[in-house]
């Protein structure tokens, strides 16, 4: 439409490209093809090889990974009640508490990661609460993180709802808790599913609050991939920023299941 | 319209006005505000005292009682300036990186569309859910010391090492930087030009506005807005960014975030770091404030 020449169009789309593919393209694939490599030091990768797939999914990596699983649902879960309830209450309140309550619970997106992590850290390294070296602090500090994506995205759904349904629901005679059940977490379904998928992918990845406080014994996948790359083992890095990725994207995709077969309504 | 009529017959404390939302959730016995009390309380133990603590922290030097002194020490030490400005310009380059690369990109998938494009703009959505150190990684094997791009060079020169040799430099954080934010700019701006209506384009073009025209006098007016909300998003983002630095695993590339680490984690000193940390919430925070404000003003 911008362009109406033939040879211009080529021109652009040319310039897309050469932007576009190594930019954005080529770093993951990069990442895929070291995966399956032994080594990498000319044009291309050589010594074909799916040992190191083998070495990142048992052992100590199939513990990471689990170990990423477990901490991203729970916190996926946890924020999400918490992040889901919090926006249903703010969204029947008047003008300023619901600004109040905006800005506390966005508030954690403002404040650096690590710095979430170093207060976590910090406030629970000491009594009256010790989690300090269990996995509870991981989970705790995931959850802030997290908890305002999940606000912000159920309010903003919560904010479109169309208020004729629970108006007339409740003019028939349900009681708010029934309103509740049966015609808003209903009808809020499709964008709490994607804002738990945006809280796990969110959580699979957090790397900066997790080196803050992780115990030896609760070591997620990007702490593994980190250990990896730090101690100068790049291909196995590499295979297992694979794993992490293909972890997320399955679960991602099977989130988004959930959700076509929701929004029917 | 019999539906409102009901539901304002059946709680007549709402006002007939403009607020219909309230009315069901209100519930007779207890007020809202006290619905709203759980996941404040939660909220302010899991995050609010941790963060006060922080701040009492960062007055507290070991020797005990209160005062600035920390603050007075972290504030002298060159290590501290040099974070502070080495975070700043590389979250600003990026941020002018990002800006730009991502308007010409989100200016050609929207508007001069070519087979695929839907799947490239997909693309840019999966690319949002991987974490950032993933891109420092991938570069590490092409411009790393024994990767592609330098083990290229020694194969077609001889030489006994690569010209590449940047990525341990603020350059190779601002250059993996400008990867992975650039997408956080082209979201909002597709979400923009969708909007815009492409018969204003044909007018201005059959008008006879040259590409370069139509961009500056039609498409960068109405893109202002979600320019102004992606890039101070994104520059909070890079201000808070530790993943890219970390995987560099430069020793010269100190920003604030990996300042708060190694005082903390490495060198165990608590009161130091807590002030790095109020210095950097500050920071992010005036900033966030601001976005906030830019992107409710543009209506995003």
């Amino acid at each position: 439409m911008l362009v109406h020449s033939r040879a211009g169009k080529w021109a652009t789309w040319a310039v897309f490209l050469l932007l576009f593919v190594p930019l954005f393209a080529v770093p993951l694939l990069v990442i895929l093809a070291a995966s399956l490599a032994t080594n990498w030091s000319g044009a291309f990768p050589s010594g074909p090889t799916v040992e190191r797939y083998s070495a990142a999914t048992s052992g100590d990596s199939l513990q990471a990974l689990t170990t990423s699983l477990v901490t991203a649902v729970a916190a996926s879960v946890l924020a999400l009640t918490l992040g889901g309830w919090a926006a249903l209450a703010a969204a029947s309140l008047r003008k300023r508490g619901k600004r109040l309550l905006d800005a506390l619970f966005i508030l954690p997106v403002a404040v650096p990661s690590v710095v979430v992590g170093l207060a976590v850290l910090v406030a629970y390294s000491q009594p009256p609460v010790l989690l300090n070296g269990t996995r509870w602090i991981v989970i705790l500090a995931h959850t802030v993180l997290v908890t305002a994506f999940a606000y912000q995205s159920v309010s903003a759904a919560v904010r479109r709802l169309d208020p004729m349904y629970e108006q007339a629901a409740a003019g028939l005679g349900a009681s708010p808790a029934r309103v509740l059940w049966r015609i808003r977490l209903p009808l809020l379904l499709p964008s709490l599913t994607s804002a738990a998928g945006l809280c796990f992918a969110l959580s699979m990845g957090e790397l900066s609050a997790t080196m803050m406080l992780y115990p030896p014994d609760w070591t997620p996948l990007p702490v593994q991939i980190f250990a990896a790359t730090d101690r100068g083992s790049l291909f196995t890095g590499a295979a297992l920023a694979v794993v992490l990725m293909t972890a997320t994207l399955l679960v991602l995709a099977a989130v988004s299941r959930i959700r076509t077969r929701a929004s029917y309504r | 319209m019999t539906t409102a009529t009901t539901a304002t017959a059946v709680a007549p404390r709402t006002p007939a006005g403009p607020v219909p939302g309230p009315a069901p959730a209100r519930s007779r016995s207890v007020p809202a505000w006290v619905w709203a009390l759980p996941p404040v309380a939660v909220l302010a133990l899991a995050f609010l005292y941790p963060l006060a603590l922080v701040v009492q922290q960062s007055v507290t030097p070991d020797e005990g009682g209160v005062s600035l002194d920390p603050y007075a020490d972290v504030f002298a030490s060159e290590v501290f300036r040099s974070a502070l400005t080495t975070t700043v310009w590389l979250a600003v380059g990026s941020t002018v990186g990002c800006l730009v690369l991502g308007f010409v990109l989100a200016l050609v998938i929207a508007f001069v569309p070519f087979p695929g494009g839907k799947a490239v703009a997909r693309f840019v959505d999966v690319f949002l859910s991987f974490p950032s150190f993933l891109i420092t990684l991938a570069l590490l094997f092409v411009y790393g010391s024994v990767g592609m791009a330098n083990g290229l060079w020694t194969d077609v020169t001889g030489a006994a090492e690569g010209p590449f040799h940047f990525l341990t430099t603020p350059w190779g954080v601002l250059l993996a930087e400008i990867t992975y934010f650039t997408p956080f700019v082209m979201r909002p701006l597709l979400a923009a030009f969708s909007q815009l209506d492409t018969s204003q384009l044909e007018v201005a073009s059959s008008l006879g506005a040259g590409p370069v025209r139509i961009i500056r006098q039609v498409i960068l007016p109405e893109a202002l807005p979600a320019l102004a909300a992606g890039g101070s998003l994104v520059l909070v983002m890079c201000l808070n960014e530790f993943g890219i630095v970390l995987f560099t695993g430069a020793k010269g590339v100190t920003t604030l975030p990996m300042l708060v680490y190694s005082k903390a984690i490495l060198e165990s000193d608590y009161p130091a770091a807590c002030v790095v940390a109020v210095v950097n919430i500050a920071i992010s925070v005036g900033l966030y404030s601001l976005y906030r404000v830019v992107s409710r003003r543009a209506g995003a």
